[in-house]
């Protein structure tokens, strides 16, 4: 074994020369195709992903810098700090001709006297957070299963994904709700209750791609080659789902977000969290007297789902070259 | 064809075998004492013993579970420990709102939804297309509830006083009234399973009041479920809207579209008679998939519009340790889905002759 030749080395494709700024050769000469600088203009190209990441990365903004964006604490009632100040205050902004003496209440005050905005700024963590946690849990535990249902096939394939179905056969909505309270209401469990639910949507995505994947040749080969089942698998099948993951994933955590707000509106996550769900849960009877309340963490839901999807679609189109005609 | 409804109907039994076990465990580990949930906090251990023991509580959980199979194999779910009432009873009463309130959604998602997205696939890029885009991207966004309070906000207090109004809960205005069908048809002497029909069918306010006339009833009832089902059904229809375009648009691009135009149809007919055919295929399963979100959706319209239904039900129930409530309910709705969905496989085998071969 030891005395076998050195393998021959492997011709490597001379590199293009680089042209020196300035050269005209530079202007001619396409610069090198790259996978990710491809996938990143295709993106660019697509109007819905751009507007999706522009909405996103105002949101994610909100969400690191919560605390210095928020003026007020978002559990200090203005009760006293303010003189005079009213119960479900109407929103009072300067540049709108509110009294400069005033506080500025840019979504105005709830029941609890306590200033929307701020309110919705650190919502935004709870509300948001959650989802992209959810998210990535069913993606790992759904990639799993589906990895291993569909390398391995046969009766563990259809025990696993007849557990699948078994999932799916529920409203997700009610089965998280009863998971959440069968488990307790805490943060935590509403997190793996909305993971529980979406995990048979990836483990499907990925079923699917590894049963597409399986059968190439250069699995084959990998196989011929020695390269152990765990190896094949993640280096030579996964790499096939990451798209499809990546899509699904994006549309997923607007799902997430939708069904966080939904489980803290009919009371299964705890009130005292600040979440936009609860705030609404909290003020929804008040709607004809004191509609910015709830339109306010309203429209914050819809914004950030909007950007969700429109990432997703715009990825999905992106990364579907069929659909660039 | 025999073969694929067969082969489809023997997947189902292990689904919902599981539906059965997962709703029964789920249904045992809530935290929290039945007893005391149902008979307050200062029920003594006497009273509660002997409670434990009439709902079976004290047996081990394989018992209970084997007990719970048999119970069902006879169609009783139960009696309800809050409502001392039949779980069936419970049922009759609080299913025809949800069945109402998600069919009525499911139309107006199909009705609206399918020739937007034909419309917006046919004139692509136009104006049209734009706008019904941008609005089915907005409409999937928001959240149910959301958008149940901003109708209720538009149509019960800002259009008050002008004909657009609409009531924003509830079913029927007080004093409006649907005649049940016993009472109409004289028909106080049915008894059984009959009898539990007519008063199921007769709380389907609106089909009972089309059949026995009673228009007045019919206006008012239809009214009251208005804002319900726009609320619920706007993100089903903006799904349905997105995949008919789609489909319609792949359609539209085959080869036998052109053929069809080259020989000299008319345009109508190429897209109504040729394409649009064969791009309602997948519209067919994903009306079918709606119903699940539609239920889950139910559970959050019937608490804003204030609708005694299933989901409303569930959630008192859950919040009530109503063990016996929780269960019946949740399994009789995840049957339905299961059972649409296997009529969507169905039909869909029926319409595809390809699906049958797999």
């Amino acid at each position: 074994m030891t005395d076998q030749p050195a393998p021959a080395p492997v011709p490597v494709l001379a590199p293009a020369p680089v042209p020196a700024p300035g050269d005209a050769g530079e202007v001619l000469s396409a610069r090198p195709a790259s996978l990710w600088r491809d996938t990143l203009a295709g993106i660019l190209r697509q109007r819905s992903a751009v507007v999706g990441l522009v909405i996103l990365g105002i949101f994610l903004i909100v969400v690191v810098f919560a605390d210095q964006i928020a003026p007020f604490d978002p559990r200090q009632s203005m009760l006293g700090v303010e003189d005079g100040i009213l119960k479900q205050a109407p929103p009072c902004v300067h540049l709108f001709g509110c009294p400069a003496d005033r506080f500025e209440h840019i979504f105005g005050l709830d029941t609890n006297f306590q200033d929307v905005f701020s309110r919705v700024v650190i919502g935004s963590r709870i509300s948001i957070g959650i989802g992209f946690a959810a998210v990535g849990m069913a993606i790992v535990i759904g990639g799993m299963i589906g990895a291993v249902a569909g390398y391995v096939g046969g009766r563990t394939d259809n025990i696993l994904m007849r557990l699948m179905d078994v999932v799916l056969a529920f409203p997700s909505l009610l089965l998280a709700i009863v998971i959440v309270s069968a488990l307790g209401s805490s943060l935590i469990n509403t997190m793996l209750a909305i993971s529980i639910v979406s995990i048979p949507i990836y483990a499907r995505i990925v079923r699917a791609s590894v049963l597409g994947a399986r059968e190439n040749d250069y699995v084959t080969a990998s196989r011929a080659l020695g390269e152990s089942t765990s190896g094949i698998l993640i280096r030579r099948i996964m790499p096939n789902a990451v798209t499809p993951l990546i899509v699904q994933g994006t549309l997923g955590i607007g799902t997430a977000v939708l069904e966080i707000a939904a489980l803290a509106f009919v009371g299964v996550v705890s009130l005292s969290e600040i979440t936009w769900g609860s705030m609404i849960a909290i003020e929804f009877q008040r709607l004809f007297t004191a509609p910015h309340i709830i339109l306010a963490p309203g429209l914050a839901i819809t914004f950030v789902v909007l950007g969700f999807n429109l990432l997703g679609d715009g990825l999905r189109d992106a990364f579907d070259p069929r659909l660039n005609r | 064809m025999t073969r694929f409804i067969a082969r489809r109907l023997l997947v189902t039994i292990p689904v919902v075998l599981g539906l059965i076990f997962i709703v029964f465990t789920l249904a045992r580990v809530i935290p929290g004492d039945p007893c005391r949930a149902v008979l307050g906090e200062r029920a003594t251990d006497a009273v509660c013993d002997d409670f434990i023991r009439r709902y079976g509580l004290d047996q081990p959980i394989p018992i209970q579970f084997g007990l719970y199979l048999g119970q069902l194999s006879r169609g009783d779910l139960g009696v309800s420990i809050k409502h001392s009432q039949p779980v069936t009873q419970l049922l009759i009463d609080r299913l025809p709102t949800t069945i109402e309130l998600t069919f009525m959604a499911l139309v107006f998602a199909v009705v609206i939804g399918v020739p937007l997205g034909l419309l917006s696939a046919y004139r692509r890029n136009s104006p049209i297309d734009v706008t019904s885009m941008v609005i089915a991207n907005v409409g999937v966004s928001m959240p149910v509830f959301v958008l149940g309070l901003l109708l209720q906000f538009v149509f019960a207090l800002l259009l008050k006083g002008t004909p657009f109004a609409l009531p924003p809960s509830g079913r029927l205005s007080s004093g409006v009234e649907v005649l049940s069908l016993v009472e109409v048809w004289h028909l106080e002497n049915v008894t059984g399973a009959l009898r539990g029909f007519l008063d199921f069918f007769s709380r389907l306010y609106i089909p009972t009041a089309l059949i026995t006339g009673q228009w007045g009833a019919l206006g008012d009832a239809f009214r009251h479920l208005i804002l319900p089902m726009v609320a619920l059904g706007t993100i089903p229809l903006a799904i349905i809207a997105r995949i008919t375009r789609s489909s319609l648009l792949e359609v539209l691009g085959l080869d036998y579209v052109r053929t069809a135009r080259a020989k000299g149809l008319r345009e109508g007919a190429v897209v109504l008679r040729h394409a649009t055919r064969n791009a309602l295929l997948p519209v067919v399963t994903i009306v079918g998939l709606q119903l699940g979100g539609l239920l889950s959706g139910a559970v959050l319209t019937e608490t804003i519009f204030n609708l005694a239904g299933v989901g409303r039900t569930v959630y008192e129930a859950i919040t009530g340790r109503d063990y016996v409530v929780i269960q019946g309910f949740t399994l009789i709705v995840a049957f339905a889905y299961v059972f649409v969905n296997l009529l969507v496989d169905l039909s869909y085998g029926f319409l595809d002759p390809r699906v049958r071969q797999r």
